[in-house]
């Protein structure tokens, strides 16, 4: 992709500023120049203002060179490189043209040691000390922004340490939540509840993990939570990913891990806030990050995991990495 | 004489006003809500302090060097209040969180609004004033100011075009990278005119008038002022480079920064050379001193800019403390040093009192604001090309050697120092206010001086 070219008007407006302002500072410096050496005593101008008095010195020889040095050097700049207008410059360089090639130069150089590790199968990879060493650094520098540089997560992002999954722990599984990202969401439900209907619904989460709840509200919630709850978060609590499905992301309710939980809130404002307005969790597609310039190919979902890893071998690399982390 | 007394008090107010902005200068706290604190930092540095200083001393020089009277004390008044007005609506808005989100334009439309009165009705008073002067030529103290204000005028007004949606919410009328390259010509004249060549003036007329000196050349000012003011309109894309700006653009506005060195350094050597057959004046007189350390670190930054915008160089020193490191050694070793200097000199003759109350204490202030500004700029030279370098630093794989985190954590050395050259800096300032307070409180001198008048 080249920037647009301009109109002919446009461009050659550029470059009779450019020009002009050059040729100005030019003729300004030539204008001004002492002719004659000055011997003797200097002159002033004989301006006064308010008691200043200017000399009439002659511009310093360094400094002049100084500066036609830079106008000769700007104008050796703009017809070596872009600049005046349309007119592309003699080396034909652009800033894409440079990232492409440094980016080219990479792949050269560094596509076989992930090639190499593609040839791995996730969990052979994820016992591999060195193969983790380099899935790691792909890990700080991509993932641990949002998960951080542990990988217990924070608030709003998952821990990917504690083998509890919102979309389930198989290699596969987590192939797919890193190259396609995630988007998990959970409707509100205060208007369908009413302000009675979510406060029993939180002592029915809360009671799910025996965390202490008033038993008569969590009873009164009961069947709302298998009429609407239970779809997702399933009729014991237990998450979309211990029902086998592994794209609703629904968490499991008994387990006592609250994502949503800020240190130091109460966790029944955190679930309120949840029931009450809904959670929408997401989880950028990563396979045009990590192996940047990856077309994907139409049919890549139903391809082998063999496959996968060839042409996503950096997914493949950290799709390890966070698979040992949880073995 | 008479004609300066007649608008004492508003530059008074003036002048207190600067001292009132001083105490934010430099006072960083990164932490907390320090995303509504800079941009009240540099608003209040930058046309707070910078500014009253400008109105102050370009009141002062054009009627010193025109020898006349303003034009209008009524309208020059108006901007004093005008533009206090402006301040005190920054201090309330920008920690309320209302900015339209272009550096060094934050300001919401309804503030630009008076921003662009005050500056017309300040162009209506300087212009008119040199208008009526009473000397055949016009001093090159004042051809800077004048181009300050000019373009200061263009650059606010294009550079806020905005379709206001509510009284605190507008929409730039430009997009994309048009909006960007606007606001960076914007920028970097803000820098360009607003704190070159308006302190440029203020350099003309305080550096030969503190050391009796003629100037050096008439010729040099000719030639550096025109190339300064016609190059450095182009210089706004190095805050650019490898963007989705045109390359074309980038090009030129790295070329056009590179042939700025000379015409910036024009200026350093006519106030330096100016100096020279008075530079025994350095030993006793501690404004001299201020007046030359700030000549060297405006030809120090000066040439550090052209340097920065080279791409090699940029892509190095671009997003790092480098940038932040030379902003400041021109905003304190340049700006604000020349600026102390001139109020140094100007406070006793405002007030007929024959010196400062004491000349120990400016020698202090000297030391404190030189000590804390190469402070300051090598801790963030330091922490630039350490970010720089961290930044692009990869394994033998292929991978980043450093995360974001592990950059910062090694900056916190950097930013420890940074603190103590600020500290230092406002330690100063404190002292230069009980300095002034006193000159103004004291009553001796008045009659003396106003004989010598």
């Amino acid at each position: 992709m080249t920037s647009q070219a301009m109109s002919g008007f446009w461009s050659l407006w550029i470059i009779v500023l450019t020009l002009g302002t050059i040729v100005f500072c030019w003729w300004l410096l030539y204008a001004n120049r002492e002719k004659e050496s000055v011997t003797g005593d200097v002159q002033t101008t004989g301006h006064v203002a308010d008691g200043i008095e200017e000399y009439d010195n002659p511009l310093p020889r360094w400094w002049f060179i100084m500066f036609v040095v830079t106008l000769v050097f700007g104008i050796v700049y703009l017809i070596l490189y872009p600049g005046l207008g349309n007119f592309k410059g003699v080396l034909g360089w652009t800033q894409q043209g440079q990232w492409e090639r440094e980016m080219d130069h990479a792949e050269e150089f560094y596509a076989p040691i992930f090639q190499q590790y593609a040839q791995f199968d996730i969990p052979t990879l994820a016992r591999d000390p060195e193969a983790m060493q380099v899935a790691d650094r792909l890990y700080q520098n991509n993932c641990a922004v949002c998960h951080g540089s542990s990988a217990r997560g924070g608030y709003g992002f998952p821990n990917l340490t504690d083998n509890n999954w919102l979309y389930g722990g198989d290699p596969e599984v987590i192939r797919t939540s890193i190259y396609a990202g995630r988007n998990g969401l959970m409707t509100p439900w205060v208007d369908m509840l009413g302000d009675q209907g979510v406060d029993q619904m939180v002592h029915y989460v809360m009671r799910l993990s025996s965390q202490s709840h008033d038993a008569a509200k969590a009873d009164a919630a009961a069947p709302m939570f298998q009429a609407i709850c239970a779809a997702c978060h399933g009729a014991e609590g237990q998450g979309s990913a211990a029902m086998g499905l592994n794209d609703i992301g629904a968490p499991d309710l008994t387990r006592n891990i609250w994502m949503y939980l800020q240190p130091g809130q109460d966790l029944y404002d955190s679930i309120d806030f949840t029931i009450r307005h809904g959670r929408n969790g997401l989880m950028p597609a990563q396979a045009r990050y990590l192996d940047y310039g990856v077309e994907l190919p139409a049919n890549f979902s139903s391809m082998s995991p063999e496959e996968k890893a060839r042409i996503l071998p950096k997914v493949h690399l950290v799709t390890a990495y966070i698979y040992s982390l949880n073995q | 004489m008479t004609v300066v007394w007649g608008i004492v008090g508003m530059l008074v107010g003036v002048l207190i006003a600067a001292q009132l902005a001083w105490p934010v200068l430099n006072f960083d706290l990164p932490w907390t809500t320090f995303g509504r604190l800079r941009p009240l930092h540099t608003n209040a540095v930058i046309f707070a302090f910078g500014g009253s200083a400008l109105f102050a001393t370009s009141y002062y020089v054009v009627q010193r060097t025109c020898q006349t009277r303003l034009i209008s004390d009524g309208l020059a008044a108006f901007t004093f209040w005008g533009w206090q007005l402006i301040i005190v609506l920054a201090a309330i808005t920008l920690p309320l969180g209302f900015t339209q989100g272009k550096e060094y334009a934050e300001l919401i439309w309804p503030i630009d609004i008076l921003i662009a009165v005050v500056w017309v009705v300040y162009a209506i008073v300087f212009f008119g004033t040199l208008y009526i002067r009473k000397t055949s030529h016009i001093y090159v103290a004042n051809w800077f100011y004048a181009a300050f204000i000019l373009a200061v005028a263009i650059l606010h007004i294009v550079n806020s075009m905005q379709i206001p949606v509510t009284l605190t919410l507008g929409y730039s009328i430009y997009s994309g990278a048009t909006d960007a390259m606007v606001q960076w010509w914007y920028g970097h004249n803000a820098v360009g005119f607003f704190l070159t060549a308006g302190f440029l003036g203020m350099m003309y007329y305080f550096v030969p008038k503190q050391a009796e000196r003629p100037v050096y050349s008439y010729r040099l000012s000719i030639v550096h002022f025109w190339a300064l003011i016609c190059v450095y309109m182009w210089a706004g894309p190095h805050h650019l480079h490898y963007t989705a700006l045109p390359d074309w653009a980038q090009s030129l506005g790295m070329v056009m920064s590179l042939i700025l060195l000379a015409p910036s350094w024009g200026g350093m050597i006519n106030g330096m050379m100016t100096l020279s057959g008075a530079w025994h004046k350095l030993r006793t007189d501690p404004v001299l001193r201020f007046l030359v350390v700030s000549l060297s670190f405006y030809g120090m930054s000066t040439f550090e800019g052209p340097m920065m915008s080279i791409k090699t160089v940029n892509a190095l020193s671009h997003y790092t403390d480098w940038t932040i490191g030379h902003v400041h050694a021109g905003a304190l070793g340049w700006v604000a040093m020349i600026t102390i200097g001139s109020i140094y000199h100007l406070i006793p003759k405002l007030f007929d009192k024959k010196a400062m109350y004491s000349d120990n204490l400016i020698n202090v202030h000297f030391w404190l604001s030189t000590v804390g500004t190469v402070l300051y700029i090598v801790s963030m030279w330091v922490n630039g090309v350490l970010q720089g370098l961290m930044w692009r630093a990869v394994n033998p794989d292929g991978t980043l050697m450093y995360t974001f985190i592990e950059s910062v954590e090694a900056s916190h050395p950097g930013f420890v120092v940074r603190v103590i050259g600020g500290v230092m800096w406002l330690v100063g300032m404190l002292l230069m206010a009980y300095n002034v307070y006193m000159t103004v409180a004291s009553k001796a001198d008045s009659k003396a001086a106003a004989q010598a008048a």
